[in-house]
């Protein structure tokens, strides 16, 4: 067995016995708390005026159009930029993107296209050498990714039918385990890669050549985090040895991964827990007050709230602001029914009192029935002051995931440093069914050359009839339609997913996983129920087709009434539920990129809005253009039995069939909750 | 057994304790000027049977915990009140609570058939969420056109039975706040044995949109919601704390 200094004190176990298994020390160490909330700390005085820097950095930044200041030459890379702070005499946890807070890095691996614009569009003008290297001489995934896509990936694309595809920007989604890096210290983290690589041997397949590069890859990446922490005066190629050091560590890894990846949603994982055992131990030994214990976490929450990126307005547009997804996820259950609360779980929750309430970290409990009564006090009476805090349930997710999986996003669950993804953004559904009606001809875009309607599937048979649609006939050519649309989503990701590792590989996220790591295949899937309704009135009432001078279906004449998804009533219910099994069964039918484990969400939380401008008319009655619900949820207005029968509805979509996440929308005012606190 | 409803809501909370269905009923003979319900008001709505409305309300048992339950509101539910005893007749067989949210208008002390039936339902029926509108019998009828006498019996018949009340009173700035008819409510109150809480709901105008779509005439039209103090007032003067 291993001894280092920053281990004394710890309980033994498998963690320490040549094996990296950050669970299996949280297991041996950490102290479950059941008590309530009146030990926790205030901000103290560093505190406030570092949040007064934050905020004043802010305000500029909005007077300043969104960007206050932006690198336009120097490629982000873990040691591309010296040290920036907000304060270095007052800060106790350090780092920042570049050199100065609030600057943007200039990140394009992804794709120098999306990086140029983003800077023209806030009047920055990208370095012309850059832009050189990056059309030149080194190639983008987005270059990649066009290279090789076929004229029909590029005409669903275009027509919206997939939608949000990250072919363009950083996929994201992966979460490192930045434990690792505070528990191990990043030389073991080398030798264990170095360990992985001499293993994989023998006739050298493309396969293994890739592992033995990424691998090669993923070393070298733990040799800048230890360069860049050096950049700030710390070591860290040993295990942290104070509760200090260990957030400090763990947020080094963690800045490591944003300043290599500009991803969609660039989450931190399940640490409190964790560092929790560290605060503990020296709390114990008397090495810092509660109060110093408060103002770490509060430091390190500060940093993952100024964590920014450089993205197009579009980009903004798509998720209705300019979201990093900085997920951390809280508590929950042990599987052997010990609470994974601690009081840092508190803690952590307490900066939205501390630094006020914020959307990002994304702070997300773990929920379950059995958690400790004062915690879930605790978290009711912070989410009635602030309303930021995501809750999901971990009854849900631990019976498969076990008791150390993390959030990417807003709820795509994988084990730490064990499961990766590879993000699928979505497949419109809604619009899907309209292709059935049309025989793949878009009912919004025309084709550019001919300026007819624009052909994006082969030519399925339309409807021709001017009757009322006949629900057979309508499921018929929409099973067949979604057949073509899985077919060609999972392979157009299959394409996306190999460019993304081939170009922009997270070399600094995937040190910090497991080698064999598990592969989701994450699909999603946007117009759910606006799909089902629109299915429920062919089938329960008279639904008319109206076309244009093309003879294009594109709007629809309802006569009667129709069961609505949304209202606890089976008749609507099943049929989101079979679009969802019948989706998912045809991707899964289909070749994953590295043998990856294909799953579906349900969860447009925001990107509804924009997905719903291009789809048209549909036949439940919702005009073209108009937002389709987002994620899950029933179309906006029709659940007419309250909440309860509304959540019903949602609560049939089977989870297994939706393993990266079911999401419904849901908000209350606090006075329709009761009538006393 | 039919009963003519107007519509679910299956996630109350301000209508009993904990998580409760709610299934307003058609129909009321009041005309409170305050009503948020005024669709609520003639008869129409749509018909159920004791077992559908059962059966769906029991698909949400799971959200009761050990508080909740369903409750029938309106309308005044115990106009249909044969409807309302088998439906909770139903309930009960499956452990379910039961609250109605009632004025007590349709109780008639003097006629026997009348008192049979509430006490009938009184077997099934764990808790009266009673509404008195007001306690002067003048006033009560120029606010809802009706006489406060059965509401006052009603009061008493479940007192004497040993039936749980909840006491609500709307207070409506001008109408139903006057300190003194407070305290001579709260007088009524005091002579009732099984009052378990007394609930003071302030006037709000959420209703007003109601009104205008239905072509009536608001009554209450530039009335505002009682200010903080006078609910607070209220409240100290109904239940002496």
């Amino acid at each position: 067995m291993m001894q280092y200094k920053g281990w004394e004190g710890f309980v033994p176990g498998k963690w320490c016995a040549d094996e990296i298994d950050v669970r299996d020390f949280i297991q041996h160490n950490y102290t479950p708390y059941e008590g309530d909330a009146s030990f926790l700390a205030p901000a103290t005085d560093a505190t406030k005026k570092l949040w007064e820097i934050v905020c004043d950095l802010s305000k500029k930044e909005r007077e300043a159009g969104g960007v206050l200041d932006a690198d336009t030459k120097i490629v982000s890379t873990l040691t591309s930029h010296g040290a920036g702070y907000l304060d270095k005499n007052l800060e106790k946890i350090v780092g920042v993107q570049t050199d100065e807070p609030f600057k943007r890095s200039l990140q394009p691996f992804g794709g120098i296209r999306m990086s140029e614009g983003a800077l023209e569009m806030y009047g920055y003008q990208i370095d012309p050498q850059v832009k050189e290297i990056f059309t030149k001489y080194r190639k983008t995934h987005n270059e990649g990714v066009f290279d090789a896509y076929t004229p029909e990936m590029r005409a669903a694309r275009s027509a919206h039918i997939l939608t949000g595809l990250p072919d363009a920007y950083g996929r994201g989604r992966i979460i490192g385990d930045y434990r690792r890096v505070a528990l191990y210290g990043v030389d073991y983290l080398i030798q264990k890669k170095e360990e992985d690589k001499l293993a994989i041997n023998g006739d050298m397949t493309p396969e293994k050549v890739r592992n033995r590069e990424e691998l090669a890859d993923q070393i070298k990446a733990l040799k800048a985090l230890k360069e860049m922490a050096a950049i700030y005066g710390c070591d860290i190629s040993k295990p942290a040895e104070t509760a200090q050091q260990a957030i400090q560590a763990l947020y080094f890894g963690y800045l490591a991964a944003v300043k290599d990846q500009n991803g969609a949603a660039m989450s931190i994982g399940r640490n409190t827990t964790f560092l929790d055992i560290y605060i503990e131990r020296d709390l114990k030994k008397g090495l810092i007050t509660e109060e110093e214990a408060q103002e770490f976490i509060d430091h390190f929450v500060m940093k993952l709230r100024i964590v920014k990126f450089m993205r197009t307005k579009e980009y903004n547009e798509l998720f209705s602001g300019d979201p990093t997804w900085v997920t951390e996820a809280i508590g929950g259950m042990g599987v052997d029914g010990r609470t994974l609360v601690t009081k840092t779980a508190f803690r952590i929750l307490h900066t939205l009192d501390n630094l006020g309430p914020a959307p990002e970290p994304n702070l997300t409990v773990l929920w379950s029935k059995r958690l400790p009564k004062e915690f879930k006090r605790f978290c009711a009476d912070i989410s009635i002051r602030t309303s930021s805090i995501q809750y999901e349930s971990d009854d849900l997710m631990r019976p498969e995931m076990g008791d150390d999986y993390a959030i990417a996003c807003c709820v795509s669950c994988m084990r730490v440093g064990k499961d990766m993804q590879f993000f699928g953004a979505r497949a419109n559904l809604a619009k899907c069914l309209l292709y059935a009606i049309n025989g793949g001809k878009d009912e919004l875009m025309k084709d550019k050359k001919t300026g007819k309607p624009m052909q994006v599937s082969p030519e399925f048979a339309a409807i021709t009839s001017d009757d009322a649609l006949d629900f057979n006939e309508v499921v018929a050519k929409f099973d067949n339609m979604m057949t073509w649309l899985a077919d060609l989503y999972v392979n157009t990701l299959n394409l996306i997913h190999y460019m993304h590792d081939k170009y922009s590989y997270e070399a600094l996220e995937m040190s910090l996983h497991d080698t064999n790591v598990r592969r989701f295949f994450a699909t999603g899937i946007a117009g759910l129920s606006c799909a089902a309704d629109s299915l429920s009135a062919i089938k329960y009432a008279k639904v008319y087709p109206v076309r244009n001078e093309d003879g294009i279906v594109v709007d629809f004449r309802i006569e009667g009434d129709f069961p609505k998804y949304g209202n606890n009533d089976d008749r609507a219910d099943e049929l989101a539920v079979w679009l969802l099994k019948t989706f998912m069964k045809k991707v899964k039918s289909h070749y994953t990129y590295r043998e990856s484990v294909p799953t579906t969400s349900i969860l447009t939380i925001t990107s509804n809005v924009v997905y719903g401008k291009k789809t048209g008319n549909t036949p439940d009655g919702r005009r073209g253009g108009t937002p389709l619900a987002p994620g899950a949820n029933p179309m906006h207005g029709r659940d007419a039995n309250g909440a309860l029968a509304s959540l019903e509805s949602v609560a049939k979509l089977p989870y297994e069939y939706s393993r990266d996440g079911i999401s419904n929308t849901f908000s209350i005012t606090p006075g329709s909750l009761g009538k006393e606190d | 057994m039919t009963g003519r409803i107007h519509s679910f809501e299956s996630f109350g909370t301000v209508d009993g304790p904990g998580i409760r269905f709610v299934t307003f009923m058609q129909g009321c003979p009041l005309r409170c000027q305050y009503c948020h319900n005024p669709d609520t008001w003639l008869s129409g709505g749509q018909e159920y049977t004791a077992e559908e409305v059962a059966s769906r309300i029991l698909r949400y048992r799971n959200y009761f915990g050990e508080t909740g339950g369903a409750t029938v509101s309106g309308g005044e539910p115990l106009l249909q009140i044969e409807f309302v005893t088998e439906l909770f007749r139903l309930l009960k067989a499956q452990g379910v609570h039961t609250c109605v949210d009632t004025s007590g208008i349709t109780f008639r002390a003097n006629d026997p058939e009348c008192v049979k039936k509430h006490e009938t339902l009184l077997e099934y029926a764990d808790l009266f969420l009673l509404d008195i509108k007001h306690i002067d019998e003048a006033a009560h009828k120029t606010l809802t056109k009706q006489s406060n006498a059965n509401t006052l019996a009603f009061a008493k018949f479940l007192s004497d039975h040993g039936k749980k009340i909840w006491i609500r009173h709307v207070l409506v700035p001008t109408l139903t706040d006057d300190d003194e008819a407070l305290k001579r409510l709260k007088a009524f109150i005091d002579t009732l044995k099984t009052v378990e809480k007394v609930e003071v709901l302030p006037y709000h105008t959420m209703g007003e949109v109601k009104y205008e779509k239905l072509g009536y005439d608001y009554p209450l039209k530039g009335v505002a919601p009682p200010t903080k103090e006078r609910v607070e007032n209220a409240k100290k003067i109904l239940t002496g704390k």
